[in-house]
């Protein structure tokens, strides 16, 4: 442990999964994420675990949800298609309270799209994708190690609050290189799965379901899932500054785009304008709070994303019209420069925004 | 004294919402007398299907699954693929397995997955009133196929034990009904070998039920009985379609 070793993003979280204790996967292939189950079902027979590939991104996701009925580590990745095709058991997943890991490694879209990185599946991963009344902790790392540090936290959020959690990386952080450090998990004290479904053995039997036919019943059960996404949100918010302090122009940026945004606000500084970054990392729960005490000192906020404006719905509900809110995207799986964002910087500079 | 009969300890002491004739009780009893018989019940998990069944986990005196519409075989794969000792078993119905799962039944049947499943066919959709199932017979008329299912336009119906039977994962397949005594002997034999199988570790399993819905169909729970012997079972034979198949 400790070992520095050079890997693709792709193959980082399918090794943290595994270092994490997950020991099953199931998924189905799409590009630009094939290396997490090439790479899974090389290693889980090395590990003892499971390796399938399921027939459908629905039924793959519908295996997640029992190999977590059974109290499993579980774990499945796919890109944006995919999980469009998944939402039907994260839904039944998040209403059932099931534990598991979700990776959406985003390519462009909608429909078919195509392959190259996207951030455009903000709003699906965030505010619901599937039907009914639940949220998804989402992370979004911006780099390999983010990548792999964020997956092995993902496993023990899931097992904490008894939800599904996601992974939201792009086509660019999945294919990309970096040296990573294989870090032994830290220890946690996660509560006993007494409510799996591993066979009534010496108790009464155990039923997982989201059917509540009666609406008192079902209505009662919906408050209490808020009271734990409240509980999540106010214990699980995650974000980075980066020379934020004294921005008078304050960037907003997660994942990929934080990483182009931190160059940009390199050149700026250079150039003498007071530029900084906030980076979102759990984008469920947004952290909201944080983002309005960094914005606070500066005159203007500029979101940048690759999509035509998402998550800047969120920002201008952290700032609440204190000041303008402007945009900077690239879409369909064009990826801005920092050059891009730079001027972008120096026109709304210019413009007295 | 010795007690001859008694409700088995795989199922619970409550009333079903089954409809009077529907076969559904009598085909809950004799998944759960096999589970007793094998002596099962404590490692065994059931999944329910979106349909009439959806409560059988109220009925089942057992770890019981959930799943949404037609996944049911693969839920089932997830938990069996996690314990392995376990007895897995579906239960599902003709629209949940035949039309909107009819993906996930064929691949856990080719993969051979060790789960057993038991497949309700009474040739419509009967939970949510009485619509055209993959398995209506030419001619029944349901409420969306209220001139009688039209084969030009509708397609025919879905053999399921027959099309199962081609896949070499497959380890036992029956088709059965529960409209006399001397069917629902048979009928159990078949449900117990179904479970054997799993437990023996030789594959896939799964046992068709020719079930009733005199609701939907507008029938007397005699006429149904009749109806299944008289109609369903030319359409659908009963029997063995057990054929592994060489592989070569």
């Amino acid at each position: 442990m400790g070992e520095k070793v050079l890997m693709k993003g792709n193959e980082a979280i399918a090794e943290a999964a595994i270092l994490a204790g997950c020991r099953h996967f199931f998924g189905y292939p799409i590009t630009p994420q094939n290396e997490i189950p090439e790479y899974m079902s090389r290693r889980m027979p090395e590990v003892g675990g499971v390796f399938l590939q399921a027939e459908s991104e629905v039924a793959g996701s519908n295996m997640v949800y029992g190999a977590a009925c059974a109290g499993a580590r579980v774990m499945t990745t796919s890109s944006s298609p995919g999980i469009s095709l998944m939402q039907e058991a994260i839904s039944y997943m998040a209403g059932a309270e099931l534990p598991c890991v979700l990776v959406n490694i985003v390519r462009g879209g909608p429909g078919l799209g195509g392959i190259q990185g996207s951030q455009a599946d903000y709003f699906q991963a965030t505010k619901g994708g599937g039907h009914g009344d639940y949220k998804l902790i989402v992370l979004a790392p911006s780099s390999v190690q983010e990548l792999m540090d964020l997956t092995i936290t993902a496993f023990d959020l899931a097992d904490m609050y008894r939800n599904p959690v996601m992974i939201l990386g792009d086509a660019i952080l999945g294919q990309m290189m970096e040296p990573v450090i294989l870090k032994e998990r830290p220890k946690q004290d996660l509560p006993p799965k007494t409510w799996a479904t591993v066979g009534a053995k010496m108790r009464p039997k155990n039923v997982i379901t989201s059917l509540s036919l009666d609406p008192v019943k079902l209505e009662k059960h919906n408050l209490r899932l808020a009271e734990k996404y409240k509980r999540v949100a106010d214990e699980q918010v995650r974000y980075k500054t980066y020379m934020a302090d004294d921005a008078e122009t304050l960037l907003v940026a997660y994942g990929t785009c934080a990483r182009i945004a931190q160059a940009a606000v390199d050149i700026a500084r250079e150039r003498g304008l007071k530029v900084g970054l906030f980076r979102p990392i759990s984008l469920w729960p947004f952290p909201y709070d944080a983002l309005q005490l960094t914005a606070q000192e500066s005159l203007r906020v500029l979101v940048v994303e690759m999509s035509l404006g998402q998550m800047i719905e969120d920002v201008r509900l952290a700032i609440l019209d204190s000041k303008p809110v402007c945009f900077y995207g690239r879409t369909g799986g064009m990826t801005p420069t920092p050059r891009e964002v730079l001027d972008e910087i120096e026109k709304i500079v210019e413009e007295g925004i | 004294m010795k007690q001859v009969f008694g409700r088995p300890d795989a199922l619970t002491d409550v009333p079903t919402h089954y409809c009077p004739g529907c076969t559904h009780g009598i085909i809950h009893r004799l998944v759960a007398e096999v589970i007793d018989e094998l002596g099962v019940r404590e490692r065994t998990i059931g999944i329910s299907p979106v349909g009439c069944a959806v409560l059988a986990y109220d009925y089942f005196n057992c770890d019981f699954v959930e799943a949404s519409h037609g996944r049911a075989p693969a839920v089932a794969t997830g938990i069996k693929r996690v314990l392995p000792d376990s007895v897995v078993f579906c239960y599902q119905g003709d629209g949940d397995l035949a039309s909107i799962g009819a993906a996930e039944i064929v691949h856990a049947a080719t993969r051979g997955e060790k789960i057993t499943v038991i497949f309700v066919n009474n040739a419509i959709y009967g939970m949510t009133g009485g619509q055209m199932a993959p398995t209506t017979l030419p001619g029944q008329r349901t409420t969306t196929s209220p001139r009688g299912r039209d084969v030009e336009s509708a397609g025919y119906p879905i053999r399921v034990a027959e099309l199962l039977s081609s896949l070499s994962g497959v380890a036992y397949i029956a088709r059965v009904s529960a409209t006399s005594p001397a069917n629902v002997t048979k009928a159990k034999r078949a449900v117990r070998k179904a479970f054997e199988m799993q437990i023996d570790g030789k594959g896939f399993s799964l046992v068709e039920f020719l079930s009733t819905c005199p609701i939907n169909w507008g029938m007397s729970p005699l006429e149904a009985m009749k109806w299944v012997d008289e109609k369903m079972s030319l359409y659908y034979p009963l029997g063995d379609y057990t054929q592994v198949p060489e592989v070569g």
